[in-house]
């Protein structure tokens, strides 16, 4: 089987991370935020997987596992967070959430 | 046996500590005597087996050090606590220990009465430890250590009965004064470590042998700073005046402190560091010349005062006198041997002074006594030898050992002279006169009114007749370790002290010596003669003399130690307050007014217009300005946040990848 170039993949983690970012940044529903962030995490995990291949080490694919349990642990209280903000604002804009303004 | 000397000094320090600790309860006084005393006894038996052992075969004699831990080491600069027993300091402990330990035992019974008991114990055994440590102590600075800490025992002993503010005052006319001689003594140490690069005493007298000429610049300083130091401590000439004043302190204090062991201190540093001293000789020269000053000084000051411990005070400062005499003429161990005599016989003299004084009622005025032979037999008995010791009596006593071989010594020494000597001779006569006016108006003649109603008098119990009893054995017996050539020739005192000090070199005849002798016990006779017939006989001629227009100024003038207090009064101690009025009368407050405050002020009024005042608005107005424009930052919006966030790490990572 041809091996996938490491560049290739390290580069389709870069633009899964910015996109994701972008996400981020840009998205004012409080949910496409958290979506967004789970793209950030999975194109970390995409990272140490590609490295693990390029240096024949299981350590990249192991610590993808660890970064899929500290996102199921993350979503969880992001849900529960989604769920108090639908509650206290009545939407889901971010934006809504400034009483914080100096 | 001997590696148990640092207890000799510690048994005493734990009794200070253990009895200042428990001073604030109320402690019985079975316990306080137990601890005070029974510290300073053990310190005595211990001192008396290591004696032993000191002058047992094969090593009899040589001198043994024992270093207890570092105590500092700081740049060069390496100081242990390490005592060093030979004969010189073993004399020394023996005596402090031993008459330490009477002392104590008297003080039980002689103060049993006082408030501050426990508080008297606490001091006197802090003494008796500063004092060990200061004769056992193997380097400067620990001597100075045990220096300082016996003037502070003798400050506050001094000072015991606070409450009347006289002794407070002697208390730190005495601390003040020894003071003056302390700064020298300190002065001294940083010449010598500067120089020699060493405060070890050992090594210091051999560097100083080897490094300084005889008669060099650097020797007469380093010897003349010792001397002042000495000199405060030992109340000799010109800082003698706090020890009669002195005597403010409870009796067994001034038999203890001011008569037998901490105003020999300055003797036995003067002793320990004789290599210094030969190698100043006229440092020598002036030592002798103030001792010989002093010793007549005083003994005309005593021939004259009304107080019973005054004399015995004056008469101290004159014994010392006559060990400085010694010193300075190099007759290093008839010093040490004339100092061993006097811790007996004078300490003896203040402990039967102290039972008078307790019969009495606190009443000091010799001329209120009279009669006490037979009212006081036991404390007339010892009092006589003691005062016949003082006197030098011929044959009998320890003093006339002592004193004769000062005497002897000066004469024979190159350092000395006849001069020096016919002072010493005149310091005897003198002696004897003042000492047997003591003896004749305390207990002959017609008891006064005074004594006839404390009559029937309260008699000393046992553990005031024991102490009493046993010094007066020493003051006759202490002599017959050092006979003269020419009365059996038997001087043990100056061979076992050979091995620590230099003998002298003296010369002259055994038919001089006799002379000599034959010379100095008339004067004695003579003095003891003129004392019966003006003060027991014939007392209107005495009161006649002095009474006499020129005899009433010298008497008076004699009665004010020659006027030392008037004169330091008018030198120092005025000047010092008047310029300390004037300061408070603003002659430094006025410069500063004139020189700093009123200009600033003219300053200030030509800038009420806010020149000052501006420059800090404007600092709080770019405060301000700098907060609003932060403030923006602070929007509160989750996402501005997380772009902060997003740009630190790229700013981050920019660093760490293009540096």
């Amino acid at each position: 089987m041809a091996q996938v170039p490491v560049e290739h993949g390290l580069m389709l983690a870069a633009v899964l991370f910015a996109l994701g970012l972008v996400g981020v940044l840009a998205r004012r529903n409080l949910l496409f935020i958290l979506l967004s962030l789970e793209v950030m995490l999975n194109s970390a995990g995409l990272a140490f997987v590609v490295a693990g291949s390029h240096w024949q080490q299981p350590d990249g694919q192991i610590l993808f596992l660890f970064i899929l349990t500290v996102a199921a642990a993350e979503v969880s209280i992001g849900l529960a967070l989604v769920l108090l903000f639908q509650h206290r604002h009545q939407s889901l804009n971010v934006d809504d959430a400034s009483g914080m303004r100096g | 046996m001997l590696s148990l000397l640092w207890l000799v000094p510690a048994l005493p320090l734990a009794g200070f500590i253990v009895l200042t600790l428990l001073g604030n309860r109320r402690l019985p006084h079975a316990v306080t005597s137990m601890v005070g005393v029974g510290s300073v006894g053990l310190s005595a038996l211990l001192t008396l087996l290591i004696g032993v052992a000191f002058l047992a075969p094969p090593n009899a004699g040589s001198a043994f050090d024992q270093s207890v831990w570092t105590w500092m080491n700081v740049g060069g600069l390496n100081l242990a606590v390490a005592f060093r027993l030979d004969s010189l300091s073993l004399t020394m402990i023996f005596v402090v220990t031993f008459v330490g330990f009477l002392i104590h035992l008297y003080s039980v019974e002689h103060m049993a009465a006082d408030e501050g008991y426990n508080r008297f114990f606490a001091c006197m055994n802090l003494f008796v430890a500063a004092m060990l440590i200061l004769v056992l102590a193997d380097n400067l600075v620990l001597l100075y250590l045990g220096w300082e800490g016996v003037g502070l025992a003798s400050y506050l002993l001094i000072g015991f009965w606070y409450r009347e503010e006289a002794n407070g005052r002697a208390a730190r006319k005495a601390f003040l004064v020894t003071r003056v001689g302390d700064t020298a003594f300190a002065i001294g140490l940083f010449l010598l470590y500067s120089d020699l690069g060493t405060l070890q005493i050992q090594p210091l007298m051999q560097d100083a042998a080897a490094k300084w000429a005889p008669g060099s610049a650097i020797a007469i300083a380093a010897a003349a700073l010792l001397l002042a130091g000495a000199l405060g401590k030992s109340a000799q000439l010109p800082l003698q005046v706090w020890l009669p004043d002195a005597m403010a302190g409870p009796t067994p204090v001034s038999a203890l402190i001011h008569a037998a062991t901490m105003v020999t201190a300055g003797v036995y540093l003067i002793a320990r560091t004789n290599v210094l001293f030969s190698l100043a000789p006229p440092v020598m020269l002036v030592t002798a010349i103030i001792g010989a000053a002093t010793l007549l000084l005083a003994g005309m000051s005593a021939l004259v005062q009304r107080d019973i411990k005054r004399v015995l005070a004056y008469s101290t400062m004159s014994q010392i006198g006559y060990m400085f005499l010694a010193l300075g003429a190099g007759a290093w161990s008839a010093a040490i041997f004339h100092f061993w005599t006097h811790a007996f016989f004078k300490a003896l003299l203040f402990l039967g002074a102290g039972v008078i004084i307790a019969a009495l009622e606190e009443d000091h005025d010799i001329f209120h006594m009279g009669g006490l032979r037979t009212r006081q037999p036991l404390a007339y008995w010892t009092f006589l030898i003691g005062a016949a010791s003082l006197s030098a009596l011929p044959l009998l006593t320890a003093g006339f050992y002592s004193k004769d071989k000062i005497l002897w010594d000066v004469w024979s020494s190159p350092g000395g002279g006849p001069v020096l000597w016919a002072a010493g001779l005149a310091g005897a006569l003198l002696t004897a006169l003042y000492t047997f006016r003591v003896v004749f108006r305390v207990f002959f003649g017609a008891p006064s009114p005074k004594v006839v109603e404390a009559s029937p008098m309260k008699q000393p119990g046992i553990r005031i007749s024991i102490p009493l009893v046993v010094l007066a054995v020493f003051s006759i017996g202490a002599g017959f370790v050092e006979l003269p050539e020419t009365l059996g020739n038997f001087p043990a005192f100056s061979n076992f002290i050979m091995n620590s000090l230099p003998p002298m070199i003296a010369h002259g005849g055994q038919g001089a010596e006799a002379l000599l002798q034959l010379i100095s016990a008339i004067a004695v006779l003579l003095g003891i003669a003129l004392a019966y017939v003006f003060f027991l006989r014939r007392p209107g001629w005495s009161a006649r003399l002095a009474l006499s227009p020129a005899g009433n100024a010298l008497s008076r003038f004699w009665f004010s130690g020659w006027g030392f207090d008037g004169l330091y009064e008018r030198l120092i101690i005025r000047p010092y307050i008047f310029l300390a009025r004037v300061n408070k009368h603003d002659v430094f407050d006025w410069l500063a007014e004139v020189l700093v405050a009123r200009p600033y002020a003219a300053l200030a009024r030509m800038n009420k217009d806010d020149f000052f005042d501006r420059i800090f608005g404007w600092i709080a107005e770019l405060n301000a300005a700098v907060a609003r424009a932060l403030r923006t930052l602070q929007s509160g919006y989750v996402r501005w946040y997380a772009a902060g966030i997003v740009m630190g790490a790229i700013i981050l990572i920019a660093t760490a990848v293009l540096r």
